[in-house]
């Protein structure tokens, strides 16, 4: 938690800086969510992701340094610098993708379960990451759906943090997610979003099951970002919360929560391991030659067909 | 297997069951593709067969159909995904766009989703609109996709067989009103490559340029012509993204004179991307502007009208005589 906790401030204070091009969507507020799941999951798991995707991206794995590389844009990051905040991916750990569609990547992780279960490996499970905000997405019900009919190893986990871009879950969702997931046949729960070992607590139960080959779960977890939808959001002056409701979500820090678990020692030391890596992935990315635009019409097609410059 | 005599439609199950037969990675997935067949018959005995773990029915949910493809292409599998219908394919889309077509890319070729999507496109079957669409444009228009159509049962046969050992995504457009027709399949023939187009009639008056369902027309109005003493030169584009162009400019440059014929509407299609293309590449060599013989600008129209909306001989033979007219 703290290594994304630092990261994202890192990036804030970097796309506020413009060393990062164009926004992103800081993950400050959700980090028990992305940690206390993938702290149930083995490397040969898969996670699909969203556009909030930093902290799924690095709970699951990912080197920090070529993370931050690829906010970079540079050709040593996770996607060789083209895929930016919303598409980091490495599929080589099982990170099918943070996505800029909201949704979209419910239906990969039944796709990747389902090669699971062709293969006889019900053990290797997919987690599908998404907001409240997706649960208005017809794919994410098909995916449902087909999850299962097929009762496959999936984890959907629904981060429910009240707002989708700006719109309150209230006046966004009708019903309640864990009865609409029961509703498919979903073994359904949910758990404090701001609770890293209660979600890893629940989240062991689903994966483990979902191994034992007792088809789909899903996870509701209650959460809060502290920071606006995308970095560019002060600048456009949009306002949607009570700065008291935010200042409260502060109190609820899932970081805070747990440091109190930890002696100060403890705590310390994980302070300084994070500082170095944070500094380490600032060295390496800024010192990382950027994309070269002379290379924009490579990689279209894997066949050997050139892309077109244009007119 | 000597040559023989198929229907599109027989050719294209014998292309997919040569695919399932030589890679145990191929997967095909869709409605009613496995115990029924598909409404089409093109899978017709591949569940039996094969199956129901690799000729697999799906729910009616195209945009999940195709994400769990791209799941599945991600750990090692060709998924074969059929549409049951050009107008269902829009609610899978988003999938096909903003996924399918750019993850190659975004990773500078880490990644690879070698998935195919059959999609029976066209009208002519009374069909109406969400069943008779010509959805070619959108997807021609993304980048990262291919895309790609067959007019005759031998194409059909060889090249859905190359669309699924190809590593790129393809959308695969058959023409669903040729279904039924039939030709000569030699099983052994030297394959053509995938994304070439091909002249598929000879002659020295007038270049026609066609693909997937028109590609009869074409040559339906090129033997019409023929007894009036004009000579087209049929060209049969297969591949529709990449374009490849360069047999069409060969022709332009001895012709001087270009139609280019679709079902889709004319507005932003294919055959003015066409146009545009033989206009900059062979302008010193045309005697008129290149013509485009399309449906109209409008929806798909009611079964009772459809032969009016879609092109035919007479309209074809009308813009042949048009582009004499300058």
């Amino acid at each position: 938690m703290r290594l994304i906790r630092e990261f994202e401030e890192h990036c804030l204070e970097k796309a506020l800086a413009g060393t990062i091009v164009g926004g992103i969507h800081p993950y400050i507020g959700q980090e028990a969510v992305a940690v206390g799941v993938s702290a149930c999951l083995r490397a040969d798991d898969v996670i699909t992701s969203t556009h909030r995707g930093h902290g799924h991206v690095l709970a699951k794995g990912a080197d920090p340094a070529r993370a931050l590389a690829e906010l970079y844009g540079a050709s040593t990051g996770l996607n060789r610098g083209r895929g930016g905040s919303m598409h980091a991916a490495d599929v080589s750990l099982g990170i099918y993708g943070a996505n800029g569609i909201v949704g979209a990547g419910a239906p990969i992780a039944v796709g990747a379960a389902w090669a699971a279960r062709r293969a006889g490996r019900d053990d290797r499970v997919a987690v599908a990451f998404f907001g409240d905000g997706a649960l208005s997405q017809g794919v994410v019900l098909e995916a449902f759906n087909m999850a299962a009919l097929w009762s496959l190893p999936v984890l959907f986990v629904c981060e429910n943090n009240g707002y989708a871009t700006s719109l309150p879950v209230d006046r966004g969702l009708a019903g309640d997610p864990v009865t609409r997931a029961a509703g498919f046949g979903l073994t359904a729960e949910a758990v404090d979003g701001m609770d890293v070992e209660a979600v890893a607590e629940a989240a062991g139960r689903a994966v483990d099951a979902c191994r034992a080959g007792a088809g789909p779960h899903f996870l509701e977890c209650a959460t809060y970002r502290f920071h606006g939808h995308h970095t560019v959001e002060h600048l456009m002056g949009t306002k949607y919360r009570d700065d008291d409701e935010v200042a409260g979500a502060w109190s609820r820090d899932p970081l805070t929560r747990q440091r109190d678990r930890l002696t100060p020692e403890a705590a310390a030391e994980v302070d300084t391991e994070i500082a170095v890596l944070i500094a380490e992935a600032e060295a390496f990315a800024s010192s990382s030659p950027g994309s070269d635009p002379g290379d924009a019409l490579d990689y279209l097609y894997a066949g050997l067909v050139p892309a077109r410059p244009g007119a | 297997m000597a040559a023989e005599v198929l229907t599109l439609g027989k050719a294209l199950n014998l292309g997919l069951r040569r695919a399932l037969e030589r890679d145990a990675k191929v997967v095909i997935m869709g409605e009613d593709v496995g115990k029924l067949g598909g409404v089409f018959r093109i899978t017709d005995g591949l569940q039996k067969d094969f199956g129901e773990d690799r000729v697999i029915d799906t729910p009616l949910a195209e945009s999940g159909i195709i994400g769990t493809a791209i799941g599945l292409a991600l750990r090692g599998y060709r998924p074969v995904c059929e549409i049951q219908f050009d107008g269902f394919v829009y609610p899978a889309y988003d999938q096909i766009v903003s996924q399918v077509a750019k993850m190659h890319y975004r990773s500078r070729g880490l990644v690879r989703l070698p998935i195919v999507i059959r999609i029976p496109f066209g009208g002519g079957i009374g069909a109406v609109e969400h069943h008779s669409e010509s959805p070619e444009a959108y997807f021609a228009h993304t980048p990262g996709l291919k895309v790609v159509t067959c007019s005759n049962p031998a194409d059909g046969y060889t090249m859905i067989q190359q669309a699924i050992a190809s590593d790129d995504p393809i959308v695969f457009l058959e023409p669903k009103r040729r279904y039924w027709e039939k030709g000569e399949v030699d099983a052994e023939a030297p394959a053509f490559p995938l994304h070439s187009s091909r002249v598929t009639r000879p002659g020295a008056d007038v270049t026609v340029v066609a693909y997937g369902p028109m590609v009869r027309t074409a040559l339906d109005a090129a033997t019409a012509a023929g007894e009036d003493g004009r000579q087209l030169d049929v060209i049969d584009l297969r591949s529709l993204s990449p374009l490849d162009l360069s047999p069409v400019y060969d022709s332009v440059r001895r012709t001087g004179r270009c139609v280019v014929v679709h079902e889709a509407p004319s507005n932003v299609g294919l055959g003015a991307e066409i146009a545009a293309r033989v206009t900059e590449e062979c302008f010193y060599s045309l005697e008129s502007p290149v013509l485009r013989v399309t449906g109209f600008d409008t929806p798909y129209p009611a079964a009772r009208v459809e032969e009016e909306y879609l092109p035919d001989l007479d309209r074809v033979l009308d813009a042949v005589d048009r582009t004499y007219g300058w």
